[in-house]
């Protein structure tokens, strides 16, 4: 029992941790600043971003693909800029306009390049493949001491463990610009704050975020926890640090009670498999929301 | 290579780009384009269910029907479930879509993880409705998604002018009596009946893209709403018709993205060359009246003798030949800065004495005057500066 | 603040030849005007007028097309920590989670650098400031929970903890209370008998003489400035506003 968790739950649980911690926190201040959606955004232009990158690359490594859908994910929010000022398209049309386009050819690309090879298709990016992120070197509680076994844990768990480390401290140091930028951008503007550059700075970061975590869990994942954890504090609590606070909470709510539902989910109807974990723990964290939306303390605004 | 089959589903295409045009700028019309997303989305969970129950039952879980009637199902839930949110929580538009449309989607992946472990037949092309797949389209589907978009944009006309006055002014309207609630409710499930109708030619994560593109396309080429819906119309019409075409031809080109990206072809094309509101028109625009503007204060500088601080008026003022390269003003440059200084000073006049709205009218004192009044409306303004002029010697 | 001090020293702002445009548009066009050392000025005029515009281009945060703008002889972004600038109540989300002392700290911000701790002293700042604008008793409360006159003092606060020489107010009474309306104008006038300069987006003829001492009307460009006593007449209130609001100030 113990040894089933280690090796085959104990690394996904660990990796969607981190990943929906990350998405929490920069959610925050995206839902603050009425940017939910860029979330939905980003997460869709990541595909031709990779695409791109493979068929430039031929290889599928990591690098080039976080690259390519980082550099995508900016193409993207530049793009939509340009729609909004110069065409005076409303902004929420013109995201729309951008990240269905770039997702199209994404599928294009994919479908016309030779990726049989590789690890690459749209149900992929969808959906990720959480489950199969095992950790084989493991038996009983020793393993997590011994440097032989550890060295057999997913890297995926290494790339998203720095990304954690990169959001946070990256928070942590610029909190103040952040919370800035998120209540009153004029004043920012007028105290010295290079309102532009920070918000790229805020966007990049969460395309740094949803290019890590959407390799190892999909494009779900990486939407539901950048919106749904955010919103769900928001109801409970009229206090930025204690909604980031509450946010990291509901975020791992999600994915440990996620991860273990998709085990259990189907044992009473005589099935042992294990459904999606990475919409299980999308589909908790809407429960949470659910929850708070009827019954949170501060569900509505005061005026 | 172009038989039967390609035939049915460029006309399902085209039929559908045209009726997504038309639903589409109506939706963009109420500021709520997005709001697509989340229903589409949710189709997915509604479909995976309609199939498991019906599979369960022993009937053909695959019917066209069965799955129209689950994604309705599950997409009417979360549209009830975004309203729910914006309604009743401080949440945002933004948010409440973002929420739901990842946890209906989120659901319907776990049902179609649940589809894979449970013993059905027949499961195989049910992930074909996320990005569409025309492979095994029927004679019977074209018609019905063909009768569907007719009755669609038949319905859309009917309340045409009563969608335009509530998205134009809603408390104009509902003094008029005509309903919010009942406009809505056809522009939000109009979107709902074209996104569902759509699924399984373009699948449910591009129709957003049908429902976006040639509405916002279609803005660029006119400011009357009739022409728009018309336009989206033909936007749509002709992204579905060439994309299901070339897909036909080129081989593992899915039809969906084509469609899409014939639309962001007509999108790109439109926000550069529209000549109301296109790239290239606005940057000319802008460049003419920083010049304009440039040279209109250089002049007033060189009239009342006040320093040209700025280089760029420097540079333009000499291209005109007003100024020497070494700062000093030409005869040419003296005369047209007393013309400059006098067309200030009727403007001055005009908006401070004569017009009749002093608020929110452009004083427009870089322009020539002669060019936007009319003799007589000049030449009571020299007779006030005159008389001014009389009045201070 | 008599006419004699104030061209005594050089002016506080200067603008000159300032232009702004939003895409091709201009808003407005030829502002020229200068405050005086320790003034407390108005900037009037009608809706649409450029008023809100002029100050963001004052600070920086308007791309101006063409002008120039000097502020005690140097450019903004030199004496930024000596100005204090309050944007319109309105520009903000109220509903935003955080408290009323937290935007007052928000006035420190600048000051902090990025990881620098909020001390003691700051506190005591936002406090003391907190107590000019008479909003004690509401440090701890959510900004939602606030009366748009109390939002109004917040702001103002939030301007104190700057600890500015120059004060760019867009709108300070638009939409307050008349008991809030007096408490501001008594902490600015406290401002003015310190030294510091002020300017405020203002758009009440009536209350122009009680509270200003210098004003500058514009429309589009400047119709004329300078100090109220002599400035502030029927001609330029006609050239302002054109001749509908005439009429009015007669009622006055």
């Amino acid at each position: 029992m113990l040894d089933d968790f280690l090796m085959f739950s104990f690394a996904p649980m660990l990796i969607g941790l981190f990943i929906a911690i990350t998405c929490a926190i920069l959610g925050n201040f995206l839902l603050l600043r009425k940017q939910a959606l860029v979330s939905d955004s980003i997460s869709h232009v990541v595909l031709p971003g990779i695409v791109l990158a493979f068929v430039v690359t031929g290889s599928a490594a990591t690098w080039p693909m976080m690259i390519g859908a980082g550099v995508a994910a900016l193409l993207s929010v530049a793009f939509i800029e340009v729609i909004v000022r110069f065409g005076r398209i409303e902004p929420s049309a013109a995201m729309g306009v951008v990240f269905t386009s770039m997702f199209a050819l994404g599928v294009l690309l994919l479908e016309l390049s030779d990726t049989r090879n590789v690890h690459l298709d749209v149900q992929h990016a969808l959906y990720g493949s959480l489950e199969s992120l095992i950790w084989l070197d493991a038996v009983g509680w020793r393993s997590l001491l011994d440097p032989v076994a550890l060295a057999g844990l997913p890297h995926e768990l290494w790339r998203v463990l720095a990304v954690f480390a990169l959001v946070t401290g990256a928070i942590i140091v610029f909190w103040r610009h952040f919370v800035l930028i998120s209540f009153d951008e004029t004043f920012a503007a007028s105290a010295g704050v290079h309102v532009g550059l920070v918000s790229i700075f805020l966007i990049s970061l969460s395309a740094i975020a949803a290019v890590a975590a959407f390799d190892a869990v999909g494009s779900i994942i990486v939407i539901a926890m950048f919106v749904c954890p955010p919103a769900t504090a928001r109801l409970l609590t009229n206090r930025l640090k204690t909604q980031v606070a509450l946010s990291v909470l509901f975020a791992s709510l999600s994915v440990i009670v996620g991860i273990l539902a998709s085990g259990y989910v189907l044992r009473p109807f005589g099935y042992t498999d294990s459904v999606s974990a990475a919409g299980m723990i999308a589909v908790i964290s809407g429960i949470l929301l659910a929850a708070s939306a009827v019954f949170g303390k501060h569900r509505l605004a005061v005026n | 290579m172009f038989g039967y089959n390609a035939y049915l589903i460029v006309s399902s295409a085209t039929v559908l780009g045209a009726s997504a045009g038309v639903c589409g700028t109506y939706l963009y019309m109420r500021k709520n384009s997005l709001l697509s997303d989340a229903i589409s989305h949710s189709t997915l969970a509604g479909l995976a269910m309609a199939f498991l129950l019906v599979s369960a039952l022993g009937g053909n879980g695959r019917s066209l029907v069965v799955l129209l009637v689950g994604s309705t199902l599950s997409a009417t839930a979360g549209l009830a479930a975004v309203r729910y949110l914006v309604n009743n929580t401080r949440l945002g538009s933004d948010a409440a879509i973002g929420v739901v449309l990842s946890t209906f989607f989120a659901l319907g992946v776990v049902m179609l993880s649940v589809i894979q472990i449970l013993p059905i037949g027949q499961k195989a092309g049910l992930e074909g409705f996320l990005l569409g797949s025309t492979a095994g389209m029927l004679a019977q589907d074209a018609v019905l998604i063909t009768v569907l978009s007719i009755i669609l944009v038949v319905v859309f006309l009917v309340f045409r002018r009563d969608i335009l006055v509530v998205s134009y002014d809603p408390i104009f309207a509902q003094t008029q009596g005509i309903s919010l609630r009942r406009t809505d409710f056809i522009v939000m499930y109009g979107t709902l009946a074209v996104t569902v109708v759509g699924l399984s030619v373009v699948g449910l994560i591009l129709i957003v893209a049908l429902l976006i593109i040639p509405s916002a396309a279609a803005r660029f080429w006119s400011n009357r709403v009739e022409i728009i819906v018309i336009t989206a119309a033909v936007f749509g019409g002709l992204s579905g018709a060439v994309g299901a075409s070339v897909s036909a031809f080129v081989e593992d080109a899915p039809v969906g993205s084509v469609i899409v990206l014939v639309s962001a072809t007509i999108f790109v094309f439109s926000l550069v060359a529209s000549p109301e509101r296109g790239l290239v028109i606005s940057l000319i625009r802008k460049a003419q009246s920083s010049w304009r503007v440039h040279l209109a204060m250089g002049l007033l500088s060189v009239a009342e003798n006040r320093p040209i601080y700025e280089e760029k008026t420097r540079t333009i003022l000499q291209k005109n030949g007003y100024l020497r390269p070494d700062g000093s003003v030409t005869a040419t440059g003296q005369n047209a800065a007393m013309v400059a200084l006098k067309n200030e000073q009727r403007w001055q006049v005009w908006t401070s004495q004569m017009q009749a709205e002093g608020t929110s009218v452009d004083p427009l004192g870089w322009m020539k005057i002669e060019h936007n009044l009319t003799p007589d409306q000049l030449r009571s303004i020299d007779r006030h500066l005159f008389r001014r002029d009389l009045s201070n010697a | 603040m008599t006419e004699l001090t104030s061209t005594e020293k050089s002016p506080v702002l200067r603008v000159n030849g300032l232009s702004v445009s939003y895409n091709s548009d201009p808003v407005v066009y030829s502002v020229n005007f200068d405050i005086p050392h320790g003034a407390m000025s108005a900037i009037i005029g009608p809706n649409g007028a450029g008023k809100s515009t002029t100050l963001k281009a004052v600070v920086d945060i308007q791309p101006r097309l063409t002008g120039q703008i000097e502020i005690f002889g140097q450019t903004y972004d030199k004496v930024r920590n000596r100005i204090s600038y309050v944007p319109q109540r309105a520009s903000v989300d109220w509903d935003f989670p955080v408290t009323v002392q937290d935007v007052v700290l928000m006035g420190v911000y600048p000051t902090l650098g990025l990881l620098g701790r909020v001390r003691p002293m700051h506190w005591a700042k936002v406090m003391e400031a907190l107590e000019r604008v008479g909003m004690t008793g509401f440090a701890d409360r959510q900004i939602g929970q606030l009366s748009g006159g109390q939002q109004q003092r917040v702001f103002l606060a939030r301007a104190l903890v700057q600890d500015a020489d120059l004060y760019l107010l867009d709108e300070p009474f638009a939409g307050v209370d008349a008991a809030t309306e007096k408490a501001i104008v008594k902490v600015l006038k406290d401002l003015q008998s310190k030294g510091k300069t002020i300017v405020a987006v203002h758009h009440d003829l009536t209350t122009v003489e009680a509270y200003f001492d210098h004003i500058v009307f514009i429309n589009r460009s400047i119709v004329a400035a300078g100090s109220v006593a002599r400035e502030f007449t029927e001609e330029h209130i006609n050239q302002t506003y054109g001749r509908l609001v005439a009429s009015q100030k007669q009622v006055i």
